[in-house]
Order: C-alpha cells, then structure tokens, then sequence
C-alpha cells in the first residue's frame, strides 16, 4: 500500500537527516459527519472555526492546568528532539517532539500571553496567527503522535505532549475536524457496545466456538462465560480479544487461568471493550461516556471485581482515571485491586503456586518482550514500583525456558511506540506506521540476530495488531508477535487435561489453531 | 469513490467498501477484487460466501478464528488456517474479503 521506501535498520536508533515536510502528506481521513454528530460534535468544519478553536483552546487552559504549564514552560533545551519514534523513522523535524508542541504553543502565545497579543513583540515569543495552513499542520501532524510519552521521560520539565496532542484533536473535533478512524469506533461502542461493532449474539457465537476449541485440544471444558448475573469476577477486554489473532489465543489464556483457579467470571456483551478512544481524541465527557458501560454492567451482572485484559491504553484508563471518571466502585470487594490487571490476577496464582506449568511447551520460541507504551509509562501493576515491567516479564519467565530482553534503553520506562498506538492504527496511516516501528524493528532485529529470539509478547492489543501488519515490511513474520497469555495458556496444565502426543503442540507458528 | 458497472456508479467510501450493502452482486465483487489485485478462484468464493452469510446471520464480519473453522471444515485442514487466508487476501482476510463481500470494515484495535 502507498508509495514509499521502508527504512533500512541499522544497529541501534541513529538520529536520522532532518528532511523538511517529509511527512507533510500524511493525514487521516476526517470523520463522516455521522460519525461526528454521534459524538456531540459538528459535522463538517464550521464557518467560525477561528473564533470556536481558540475559544475552545481557552476552556482547556482553564480545565486543565497542566497544559498551560506544558505550553509556558518549554525551554527548547532540544532533549526530545530525537526521542520520538515518528521522528526516527520518518526525519519530519516538525515529528520532533518541542516542533509538534510548538504548533499549538504558537497559537496559545498568540492569544493567551501578552507579549504574544501585541503585535510589535509577537515575533520575539514566537507567536502566530491559527490560519488554515498552521490548522492543516495540526491535523497531520497531531495525527503523527501516538501519545506514548517517551519525550516526557526525557523532558527535564516533564512536558508531556500526549496531554497537548489530545487537546488539539479535542479543539479539532470541536470546530467540525475530528478524525474517521476514532469518532467511528467511539460512536460504535455508544451503539453496540465495543470498537468493532460486534453484536451480543456475534460474540456469543464467538465465545462458544472458543469453549469448543479448548476442549479439543484440552479435553477439558473450559467456560467463556457471558452475561453471567452474580459471577464474581467481570472480565473487560479489548474487543479485539475476540477477533483478531494473536489477541484470541490471549483470550484463551485468560479463560483457562480463571478455570484453573476456579474463579466465578463472565464478560459482558454491554461493556465488551476495555480500549476507550476517547481518551486519545482528549475528550474527558466521550471518556466517561465510555467508562460509565463498565460501571453499569458490573451493577447489572452484581460482581465483585474487575479485572481488565491486554490492552495498553485501557490500563491506562482504568489504572488512572476509572474512579473519577466512573466511581465510586465502593460495591466491589475491596479485598482486591480496583481494578485489577489480568497479569496481576495471573501472577499472583502463580507466586502462591495454584498454576501448573509445562514450560517446555513453548522450548521452540525464544521470547522478548516489549513494552506497551501507556502500560509502561502512565501506569503500575502489583504493589512495588516497577511492577508493571517486572510482572509480565516474570509471568513470561514462569511458562518459558528462554528470554531476553531487548536494548534497555527501547524498553522499559523508555519503551518505543509500536507505531500505532493513539488512534493512529487505521489503513489510512501506514506509511506513518511503519517508518514509526522502525526503532522497535531495529531492537528487535538485534536480538533476533544476537540471541536467537523467535517472538515478541505484548500485552496490548494495538502493539499486536501493528506489528502483525507492520513486522512483514522488515522482513520478520507477522506470526512472530505473541500475547503473554498465549504462552500462559500453552504451557498451562489444566486439571484432567489430555497430555501426549495427541495435544502435544508442536512448534508451528500457528499451533493453537493447526493441531490435529 | 464509486464503482462503475455495467453503467451504473455503486458509491464507495475512501478506501472502498461500498456504502450500501445490498447494492452487492458478483459481477461487482470481481471488480472490487481487480481493484485490490486479487482473481476471484473458487477459495476466495467460498471465503466471501462464508463472510456473507456469516454477516446475514450476526452483522458483523466473523472472527479469523471463525473462519479459519468453517474454512477447516470446507475445504480441509491444509486451508483452514490463517496463513492460507493471508495466501487468498494478502491485505488480511479480515478487510480485504470485507471489502470484496461488500461488508463493513471491521474496525478497532485490529
């Protein structure tokens, strides 16, 4: 797709030849004005989009503190200025992170600082006019960050510009600019309940035929529960859990760890999406829109806990903001996280020993991780700093004989966007995607290369689905990409399960789905 | 966008899939693939059929796993299989038979 050369990998992230406009093309395609209006916004640009956007501008400066500091406090000390992997792969100066805050910046000196408002000192702050060239800027190029807040690491003022990328796309979506591919899939999840638009007996039909395949390979029935009124545990995943692959095979981790541990759960078909688009659009009031389906199935269903799948940015959401946005969640059982993560849930069993293991069932990989940038950098997991690197790194160690670790300076708090996350994984954006992988492609070759690694496991369902398209540009198979519990379920010894050769799950790449 | 056949005009949506489901025949799935530089053989008949009538049943385009069953069952295990399906659609079975069987894109984190 598209006409553009795939970037050569080298050994390590070398800081690439600026190239003005190297990027300037690429834009999304702009949302339907249904897929507007389903959201509260207008459908087409409107006729004073001057006037709305800074006046809109001027509401999220008074909502929201911190993006005035971020947009007062850069000192263009140049730390960010290769931090992004947009950057990296595609050399747009205008991927810099300090550049794409400075699009907005401008326009914020222009009208809310007084230097910026008198016409004789504007060019001494740097202040511009919102014109239709600076608004077209915008929209490509808030649409080349993934929101992964690798600059703000580096940042020495924690300058994130996640935060001022959400708040373009919300004044963008306010003058009648959103974008196709997340208004879509928020107003799909109003109508039916998750991103992809999958009905109740579509996933019901889907579950049951996953109950069907367990039990062939396992011998044991396995439930995918729905709807289930007084289950104790409510499992929200990313709908994706339920289509894609490898994300289905994760699905299926998860459903043999509850069984193992004799947990009471089910999934709703009400709130069957963990992933909020929301949150990359910037708008809190779609957010919670959102948030609140989890609030009212766990009502409805009576559970006790919520535990959430794999998936990034929806940990992020639910790690961070799901009490204010949805609380108080003062009828689950406070025993237990609000809310929990799925590899919290799985790693606790496995630190009390109620999971049996046969590792040697995944002998013919060699695994890596990579970290998913809002799990890594916006949130937590377990009760000791940290634990959200350790927790999925130790769950992968407990069901494989063989990891290793990429560069330590791609992973960890310092981890590379996929290159699709933030609302960016649509069709449309392929170029920016897979020139955005290239930093993690080159990690991940090295280590291929150094130390035999034969698969990647993430625990989101965006970095799952990029790097299955994108991994086949670099030469790699896009059978390479794992979910963590993937691995759990294939080395998972489930009471009464037929052992031998008959499920021995030998070493193809798409085992689960081959065996005999 | 839109589709010219036999002079009519089907309208499509920026990537094509076309916007009204039940303007889809044959002859325009055949066009869709040309488009998408796939010739239709018997396999990636009994794919977009499979979708079709999948999608009649529960609006929505079936799950890889799904198909990969049914596909299982048809046409035997050599096929059934998300490799053979990539084999058939190289853009992902999931969109590009989308497109072709005049469904929907599925959308989301996949």
């Amino acid at each position: 797709m598209g006409d553009y050369k795939i970037p050569e990998l080298g050994e390590y992230a070398e800081i690439p030849p600026v190239c003005e406009g190297a990027m300037s093309h690429s834009h999304p395609y702009v949302a339907a004005p249904e897929h507007q209006e389903a959201l509260g916004f207008p459908g087409e640009l409107v006729e004073d989009w001057h006037g709305k956007a800074i006046g809109r501008l001027g509401e999220l400066l008074d909502q929201t503190r911190s993006l005035r500091v971020y947009l007062d406090s850069c000192v263009r000390c140049g730390a960010c200025t290769d931090k992004c992997h947009y950057f990296l792969g595609t050399g747009d100066p205008k991927n810099m992170p300090v550049a794409r805050q400075d699009l907005l910046r401008k326009v914020y000196r222009r009208h809310f600082t007084a230097l910026g408002k008198f016409p004789l000192t504007r060019w001494l702050v740097g202040a511009e006019d919102l014109t239709e060239e600076v608004l077209d800027d915008w929209y490509s190029y808030f649409h080349q960050c993934s929101q992964c807040r690798r600059c703000s690491v580096y940042c020495p003022y924690g300058i994130d510009t996640a935060e001022i990328s959400m708040a373009a796309r919300d004044i963008m979506d306010h003058i009648g600019k959103g974008q196709k591919y997340c208004n879509e899939i928020i107003a799909k999840v109003h109508k039916i309940g998750n991103n992809l638009g999958l009905p109740g007996p579509a996933l019901e039909n889907t579950l049951e035929g996953l109950e069907e395949d367990i039990e062939e390979e396992t011998g044991v029935k396995v439930r995918l529960p729905l709807d289930e009124k007084g289950a104790d545990i409510l499992l929200v995943t990313p709908s994706a859990d339920f289509f894609a692959e490898p994300h289905v095979d994760g699905l299926i981790g998860y459903a043999k760890v509850f069984h193992q541990a004799g947990a009471s759960w089910t999934i709703s078909s009400y709130a069957s999406e963990a992933a909020n688009f929301a949150m990359f659009i910037g708008s809190y009031e779609q957010m919670r829109e959102v948030a609140l389906r989890i609030r009212k199935a766990a009502l409805d269903l009576g559970v006790k806990r919520l535990v959430f799948g794999e998936c990034g940015h929806a940990w992020r959401v639910a790690y961070g903001f799901l009490n204010t946005l949805a609380g108080p969640w003062d009828f689950l059982d406070p025993n237990y996280p609000v809310p929990q993560h799925i590899c919290e849930y799985t790693w606790d069993l496995i630190e009390k020993g109620q999971l049996k293991f046969d590792k040697s069932a995944n002998d013919h990989m060699t695994l890596t991780f990579h970290d998913s940038c809002n799990i890594a950098r916006a949130t937590r997991m377990g009760d000791k700093p940290g634990g959200q690197f350790e927790i999925p790194r130790n769950i992968i160690k407990a069901v494989c004989n063989n990891f290793v670790d990429m560069a330590e300076d791609t992973i960890r708090e310092g981890t590379y966007c996929c290159g699709g996350g933030g609302g960016l994984l649509t069709d449309d954006l392929m170029e920016l995607r897979v020139k955005g992988a290239k930093p993690r492609m080159e990690a991940l070759t090295q280590v291929v290369k150094n130390d035999g690694v034969t698969h990647m496991a993430a625990i989101c369902a965006i970095c799952k689905s990029q790097f299955s398209k994108v991994m086949p540009e670099y030469g790699i198979g896009m059978d390479r990409i794992v979910s963590v519990h993937q691995l759990v379920s294939d080395a998972i010894v489930l009471d009464g399960q037929v052992t031998g050769e008959e499920t021995d799950k030998l070493g193809g790449d798409a085992a689960p789905q081959t065996e005999e | 966008m839109a589709y010219q056949l036999n002079g009519t005009s089907v309208e499509a949506d920026e990537e094509g899939y076309i916007t009204d489901i039940s303007l889809w025949s044959k002859e325009l799935a055949i066009l869709i693939a040309e488009d998408e530089k796939i010739e239709m053989s018997d396999d990636h008949w009994e794919v977009v059929n499979f979708l079709r009538d999948y999608y009649e049943e529960y609006q929505i385009a079936p799950a890889i796993r799904v198909l990969t069953k049914s596909i299982k069952k048809t046409m035997g295990p050599e096929k059934g299989n998300s490799q053979y399906l990539y084999e058939l659609f190289p853009y992902g079975p999931a969109k590009q038979a989308c497109k072709i069987a005049g469904l929907p894109k599925p959308t989301g984190c996949i």
